[in-house]
């Protein structure tokens, strides 16, 4: 059965593939500075490494958002966010695959009833808005240096091509590489505790346990979907917003992998509490929209001519439908496993050891039951004569 | 790596040498000119024989250099450009050969008093084709440099229009036939086009530079 639940995945791996492939070289492609099949190859290779080597458990603030906690969940989740992702990759639009998993992790919440934590979905989404600008605000930053730089050094035409390709092809290579490690944990981290794959030694040369053998899998199905699908919205992120040079370009790929690494960077933000500093939130931003934003930037730098601004718009609205679009197909979609393939798409908690005090603060509604030992030593010796009244009531009265 | 780079420096170095025939066919011309006026034609007649080969090297030459820029898919923003600036050099070098030509294949008479400003237009017109050629060289190695060369473009295409009006005025202020002043006109016409064919690739120079960076 878990073969056939692997299946979502594998889709969703696919539209990752065929969507967000357009954030690591959709402006070198769409500059014709990379042929098609060059990025898709190294693609290819840097999202498998990525996914294998450094691919590890699921993001924490997703994670925080909803815990989807059965298999068939899991399978509905994954293929919302992939119909839609799906979807808007037809509709030639770059989304965010995170937009769309935040969007399906919350459809599960609300047919299951279970608590969104606010604070994590408002960190989410401000992200969503704070990642374009600030990107935006790098790329305009970075293309006037550059600019300047390039006036001032007297290198010949050809050799600044040569440069300009190497650095798309080395930055691009960095960003699937980053593809791979962090958005390997959305296709396929859900399965781990199910992996029907067991540890492959081959020799004493390496080994392979099954957690890594199943994000190889996804790595393929990413791969798959960067060759098969992913060329049209390259050339929506490369070409059709705005006419790119290719200097443009690989500040546009600079500004993002500086965003992206900003937001996730451990060691950066371990720095910046060391020197007194305030340290940068650690949330998955999308890089689609961070590719957006830097495009945007390079837009401001020469004064706001010759976008598409129709073809913006396009973009943004599937932003905002896009979360919402995924949150209603695995809504829906949950009510068709569960009530006509009769499959559990939630499991009850039996956690006896859930604070209830941070469960009230989380959300109104209460699913736990608290245990009793906690609960007989705040209550007064005075009321534990009256059996009467229930668990419920007390802590509401507190 | 180092490959990309071998065949960079591979194609640099052909568009340099191209540039030099351009150059080098001017200074023939002038020369050539030169001779023939002064009636030293043995000199006249190897001036025409050089300066037909470098146009047919040159030919040669700026066909590798497109090819390779198409197969190689180097540039792709810029090649567009390129293509037409390296046309449009071979244009003026094809116009500065054939005048040279023609003076061998119609052997025209000209006033001895008229024989010095024949020689400063033919002077101003290749200064132009120098400095039309120092522009794209600029173009491809050092831009903020192009504007500069451009205005001297403009200017020895201005001097070398003052002079053909001057040498026109006075040939047909002459005593000669009809017929010679047509034909001393006609060569004054077509040195001086040079130094205009050199001002209009400087105009399509500009729009280039202007597309690289804005």
């Amino acid at each position: 059965m878990i073969w056939f639940y692997l299946i979502s995945g594998l889709f969703l791996g696919w539209s990752l593939g065929a969507n967000d492939a357009s954030n690591i070289f959709g402006t070198a492609v769409g500059t014709r500075m990379i042929k098609f099949r060059t990025a898709a190859i190294i693609t290819t290779i840097f999202v498998i490494l990525g996914s294998v080597i450094s691919g590890a458990g699921a993001t924490h603030t997703l994670g925080k958002l909803g815990a989807v906690n059965a298999i068939a969940g899991s399978f509905t989740v994954a293929l919302a966010a992939a119909t839609t992702v799906a979807w808007m990759t037809k509709l030639k639009l770059p989304v965010s695959s995170s937009q769309a998993i935040v969007g399906a992790i919350i459809g599960w919440n609300l047919f299951t009833g279970s608590p969104t934590d606010i604070n994590s979905l408002t960190k989410i989404i401000s992200t969503w808005i704070i990642c374009p600008l600030l990107t935006a605000f790098f790329s305009f930053l970075l293309y006037k240096i550059t600019i300047k730089i390039l006036y001032k050094i007297n290198i010949h035409i050809l050799e600044q091509d040569v440069y300009n390709r190497i650095g798309l092809v080395l930055v691009g290579a960095f960003g699937a590489y980053s593809l791979g490690a962090n958005n390997i944990a959305n296709v396929m981290g859900v399965f781990v505790p199910s992996s029907p794959f067991s540890s492959l030694s081959f020799g004493n040369f390496f080994s392979i346990n099954g957690t890594q053998q199943l994000f190889l899998l996804g790595a393929i199905a990413i791969s798959v979907g960067v060759f098969t699908y992913s060329y049209k919205v390259m050339m929506t992120v490369g070409n059709d917003l705005f006419k790119l040079t290719p200097v443009a370009a690989l500040v546009v790929v600079l500004a993002e992998s500086i965003v992206l690494f900003l937001f996730a960077s451990k060691s950066l933000e371990r720095w910046l509490i060391s020197h007194g500093l305030p340290p940068i939130p650690l949330v998955p931003v999308s890089s689609s929209q961070a590719v957006i934003g830097g495009i945007i930037g390079i837009v401001l730098a020469k004064k706001g001519r010759g976008i598409n601004y129709k073809l913006l718009g396009k973009i943004s609205s599937g932003w905002v439908t896009t979360p919402i679009i995924a949150a209603i197909i695995s809504f829906v979609s949950l009510f068709f496993v569960q009530n006509v393939f009769e499959q559990k798409v939630v499991q009850p908690s039996n956690n006896k050891d859930v604070n209830v005090e941070h469960q009230i603060k989380i959300n109104k509604k209460v699913f736990h039951i608290p245990d009793k030992t906690d609960i007989k030593s705040k209550v007064p010796d005075k009321f534990r004569k009256q059996k009467s009244i229930s668990s419920k009531n007390r802590i509401n009265n507190q | 790596m180092a490959l990309l780079f071998k065949n960079t420096k591979d194609l640099e170095s052909k568009i340099d040498t191209y540039l030099d025939l351009i150059v080098k066919g001017g200074f023939l011309f002038k020369q050539g000119v030169k001779y023939y006026l002064e009636e030293e034609t043995d000199e006249f007649e190897k001036r025409i024989t050089s300066i037909d080969k470098t146009e047919t090297d040159a030919d040669i030459l700026r066909r590798e250099i497109e090819t390779k820029l198409y197969s190689e898919t180097l540039i792709p923003e810029s090649r567009g450009d390129v293509l037409g600036i390296l046309e449009a050099c071979d244009k003026v070098l094809n116009l500065t050969a054939e005048t040279l030509i023609q003076f061998s294949v119609e052997i025209p008479f000209f006033l001895p008093e008229l024989k010095k400003k024949y020689l400063d237009l033919s002077e101003a017109s290749i200064s132009a084709l120098e400095e039309m050629v120092a522009a794209v060289r600029a173009y491809f190695r050092d831009i903020t440099k192009v504007r500069d060369h451009i205005t001297k473009v403009q200017l020895y295409e201005s001097e070398s229009d003052r002079i053909a009006v001057k040498i026109k005025q006075k040939v047909f202020r002459s005593d000669i036939s009809l017929s010679q002043k047509m034909h001393m006109r006609y060569f004054a016409l077509h040195i001086e086009n040079i130094a205009d064919e050199a001002e209009d690739l400087c105009d399509r120079l500009s729009i280039a530079v202007i597309k690289r960076y804005i």
